[in-house]
């Protein structure tokens, strides 16, 4: 008989799941700013510090800019490291973030999403995460506080084996300020799962390197294609880190995950907690009403994991995306819905496939709306976006 | 020269070792290549004078050159000239040419 552990269980809100994450993977230097739905997870890591329960160095800085600049800095001498940011925050930082990548610093960085000024909205989507997919950091979006924990550890140890800058997205407000019961992990069990381990390059005084070198056009396309191949290679090794996290504590979510998708006609491919957690509950009201309805909720965003979503949706007639965040002026607006339109051309898979843009600046997003959305694509199979929730 | 592949370039584009600017040449990106004529050369300087990178080299020496005697010579340092052009340009004899570079 095995030996039950007791089970440590808070009531945490996703940002405070992402702040115990980053204690127990015991971090060396947080650059912090305050943006809104972000700030609480600083906050939650400075008492931490305060309290003598971390042992990092925090650095106080005048912008996101500068917190990012700071993380890189540091990450660059070795250090593990970690920020967070939202919204306007992390456009100010965007710059940086191609630098991130490009000099392959393992940094973690915990991103509630939020929307986009003008006009100013604090409230919640995925603008920001979505602004950020092309700047070559692997980019998770969970969808409950339990998930971010989990996440933020799975991060450090995809980060730091294939050495990429990793984003852990989730819903600004809807999850970063709602309480939920998270299973904590011993914290000498997640330090001994994500060892630290030593970097090719880092700078060092005995031994002189350079970081940052201009690169005429005879090398600077060998580089980012590098980034390319780090990236595939990434997305092996996320399920890996994925399946070793299941085997330790007891939890894995896989790249793709699907709920009632075993024999389901109809399907609704979303991100993040709230469009997941009424999909899920708006199935289950379609299959009473006798429609054979499953979700698909994408978690690995970057790089994309083509394959799990082919195969989730291999068996449907048809399916809707929903999507939190507007492309504008792009063939179909939202972003998950060229990506997986793109992924069904390039495998030549053909099938209806209609784009919804809901819950944009945290419009709120009820079962109803899913339940319509299986109601449409069974009367009416076809292609196209929609923008659900919306006046017009 | 052959360059390193993708595969082959430190991981985030790092410089492993410092001094490596006195080994690396810095004209890879020259796509047109500046050849002097020395017979239409008449030693006036203004290629030496106007090249941004100081790739012209002025070359001391005893230079019979057709009829005439030079004490002086101009040749190019290929591993730094970018191939502006400016020394074609300028070279009012018109002794300065630019050639495609072959890869």
């Amino acid at each position: 008989m095995m030996v039950q552990k007791t089970k440590q269980v808070e009531a945490l809100t996703s940002n405070y799941a992402a702040a115990y994450a980053v204690k127990a993977v015991d971090v060396d230097v947080i650059a912090v700013y305050p943006i809104t739905p972000q700030t609480t997870i600083i906050e939650k890591l400075s008492e931490f510090i305060a309290n003598g329960e971390l042992n990092a160095e925090i650095i106080h800085v005048e912008s996101e800019h500068s917190a990012l600049s700071a993380v890189v800095g540091a990450s660059a001498t070795g250090a593990r490291v970690f920020t967070a940011t939202s919204s306007q925050g992390l456009e100010f930082a965007h710059e940086v973030l191609h630098i991130a990548s490009g000099f392959r610093l393992p940094i973690v960085m915990a991103v509630p999403g939020r929307a986009l000024s003008a006009p100013i909205s604090i409230h919640g989507d995925y603008s920001d995460v979505m602004n950020a997919r092309d700047t070559g950091w692997v980019i998770y979006i969970a969808a409950t506080a339990q998930e971010v924990y989990d996440t933020v550890i799975q991060a450090y140890k995809l980060a730091e084996s294939v050495l990429l800058p990793v984003m852990v997205a989730y819903d600004g407000f809807l999850m970063s300020h709602t309480m939920e019961p998270v299973e904590l992990n011993d914290e000498e069990e997640v330090r001994s799962f994500v060892p630290r381990a030593a970097r090719p390059y880092t700078l060092n005084p005995r031994r002189p390197v350079t970081m940052g070198p201009l690169a005429s056009p005879d090398w600077y396309y060998e580089l980012k294609y590098q980034q390319v191949l780090a990236l595939r290679e990434a997305y092996k090794a996320a399920a890996e880190v994925d399946a070793q996290y299941g085997r330790r504590f007891g939890r894995r979510y896989g790249l793709v995950e699907g709920y009632r998708m075993e024999d389901a006609d109809y399907a609704i491919v979303v991100y993040g907690g709230a469009a997941y957690g009424n999909a899920r509950e708006a199935a289950d009201r379609a299959r009473e009403a006798g429609i054979a309805a499953g979700v698909v909720r994408v978690r690995l965003y970057r790089p994309f994991p083509t394959e799990e979503v082919l195969k989730a949706l291999e068996g449907v007639k048809a399916f809707a995306v929903v999507d939190r965040a507007i492309m504008f002026g792009s063939p179909a607006e939202g972003p998950l819905y060229k990506d997986i339109a793109t992924a069904m051309y390039i495998h030549g898979v053909d099938k209806p496939a209609l784009n919804v843009i809901h819950g944009i600046g945290q419009r709120p997003i009820y079962v109803e709306d899913m339940y319509k959305i299986y109601a449409a694509l069974r009367e009416n199979p076809r292609r196209g976006v929609v923008f659900m929730g919306v006046r017009i | 020269m052959t360059l390193p592949k993708a595969t082959e370039l430190p991981i985030g584009a790092v410089i492993p070792e410092p001094g490596s600017t006195r080994r690396n040449t810095t004209a890879g990106w020259r796509t047109l290549r500046p050849v002097i004529n020395d017979e239409r050369c008449v030693r006036c300087q203004l290629c030496w004078l106007y090249c941004p990178e100081g790739t012209i080299v002025e070359k001391k020496g005893v230079f019979k050159v057709g009829g005439r005697t030079y004490d002086v010579r101009y040749e190019i340092n290929y591993d730094y000239c970018k191939g502006c052009g400016i020394c074609a340009n300028e070279c009012p004899t018109k002794a300065i040419e630019m050639v495609p570079e072959t890869p």
